[in-house]
């Protein structure tokens, strides 16, 4: 399971406080963090601040990597602020999104063709966002082969089949499974990854129900999360979903996290 | 008195007792407007009152309007043109580049279950679309939405276009990112956090 740490998006006031402030301390310490409680790739987001977000994202990069020694997950649809970022980051970045919009894809091709950058791949169209199953599907079929021509190679695609509210529609959750679980049979090879917060919007006690939306994709073969990784139940949750799925080899890491006292709060 | 059948009746989101208890009152020869003003609109307002104050939720919203429409459909045919008197005209939609509709959409609805006149242009909107809707339909509020940090410039364009033209239409922003000092910064008539104080907004602006 890749572990994307969401937190240092810049639409959290206290992280946009900090990135204001140049707050070089408070980022580390997110970073930090996040690393230590088993992140792959820490998020960066300037998104709020128009007109500075090249600057801010490259400094984000920077104090980041001076901190912990995983990539960053580049999270901008500006061709330039995510250009600005590369320049400095150490490793090899993902780059969070592409998608099917024809502005935002005809922006991000060029970043990543031909490159050994991660890339996420996010199921959003000019036609607005999809509700079937169907929809998701036609969408990942066309960002995968267009990314794939263009030297992509599929376990560098993240697909993101966009989780949307349950709130509004009873089998937005279903559909969205079930186009995990195509998207993982159909490409052999490729990712996919999704962001869970959505999924209950408008709706109480949703960290409860994220987690166990985490499960229920997990045991589709969902392999990708932007999450708070501080959030201790959920971590739990995902060893443990992954060892029921079957992706836990004589369930070493579920006995390991035991061991870590992982399943104690 | 039996107009809280039809009050009650939304408020349990049972659409078949709505119609029931709506039918009861027509044929009692109750006032048509009194039917839709104290029970299906007053209605509306305690489900987003009890919205906003975190009682209802929004699978809870939708069933409520759903219930409501439901007894407006039964009390279309014996309205008189007083009786259909429109709260007011409002344009709502999600500005250009912006595929995100949930929130745009509750909005929406909310504002039909108030009574409002409302003309849905849908997503991804440029200011043309927005300024043609509110000209054709003439409009009294102009409703943005935006739920990236990217596409919020776009609601400074219609708002611009709009003083410009000296159109006169009052303006309303929503969406995540967006917030009241974004709201004062690009001159719109008013920001609102949910779809309940849309309404109370939207009613303010076309006092």
């Amino acid at each position: 399971m890749i572990i994307v740490g969401e937190l240092i998006n810049a639409s959290r006031k206290l992280i946009g406080k900090a990135i204001e402030e140049q707050d070089c301390e408070y980022i580390k310490k997110v970073a930090r963090d996040q690393a230590d409680a088993g992140s792959n790739y820490i998020d960066v987001n300037a998104g709020i601040f128009v007109g500075q977000e090249p600057e801010y994202l490259e400094w984000l990069v920077k104090n980041v990597q001076e901190e912990v020694d995983i990539p960053c997950c580049i999270d901008s649809p500006d061709p330039n602020a995510i250009e600005r970022a590369l320049n400095v980051h150490k490793g090899v970045a993902m780059i969070n999104s592409i998608s099917l919009e024809k502005d935002r894809h005809d922006k991000i091709l060029p970043i990543v063709a031909g490159t050994d950058l991660k890339v996420v791949a996010l199921c959003m169209s000019d036609d607005g966002m999809p509700e079937t199953t169907d929809d998701r599907l036609k969408i990942a079929d066309k960002l995968i082969n267009g990314l794939v021509q263009n030297n992509v190679p599929l376990d560098n695609i993240y697909v993101d089949p966009l989780v949307q509210p349950i709130a509004t529609k009873d089998t937005f959750g279903v559909e969205f499974l079930d186009a995990v679980e195509s998207i993982m049979n159909n490409f052999k090879g490729v990712h996919t990854v999704c962001g869970l917060s959505n999924i209950s919007y408008g709706l109480p006690k949703r960290k409860f129900m994220n987690s166990l939306f985490a499960t229920m994709a997990i045991s589709k073969g969902l392999d990708g999360l932007l999450i708070n990784p501080l959030d201790k139940q959920m971590m739990a949750n995902i060893l443990v979903a992954e060892t029921l799925a079957g992706r836990d080899h004589f369930c070493m890491n579920y006995l390991k996290g035991y061991r870590k006292k992982k399943f104690e709060f | 008195m039996s107009i809280s059948k039809v009050y009650d009746a939304v408020l349990e989101f049972d659409d078949e007792l709505v119609i029931e208890a709506v039918e009861e009152e027509v044929n009692n020869g109750t006032n048509i407007s009194n039917i839709l003003n104290n029970g299906l609109i007053n209605a509306m307002d305690e489900v987003g009152r009890l919205f906003s104050e975190g009682e209802f939720f929004v699978p809870e919203m939708l069933m409520a309007a759903h219930a409501m429409k439901a007894g407006l459909d039964v009390l279309k045919p014996h309205m008189s043109a007083d009786d259909n008197e429109s709260k007011g005209t409002v344009v709502i939609g999600s500005v250009k580049g912006d595929m995100h509709d949930i929130g745009k959409n509750l909005v929406a609805m909310m504002m039909e279950g108030a009574g409002f006149k409302v003309i849905d242009i849908g997503i991804d909107a440029d200011t043309e679309t927005f300024l043609n809707a509110a000209k054709e339909h003439g409009a009294d509020v102009v409703c943005m939405s935006a739920l990236l940090t990217t596409t919020m410039p776009a609601m400074s364009e219609i708002i611009n276009k709009i003083k410009e033209e000296k159109l006169g239409y009052k303006t309303m922003v929503g969406g995540a990112p967006v917030t009241q000092k974004f709201a004062n910064q690009i001159g719109a008539s008013g920001y609102s956090e949910d779809a309940a104080e849309a309404v109370e907004l939207a009613r303010e602006l076309v006092k």
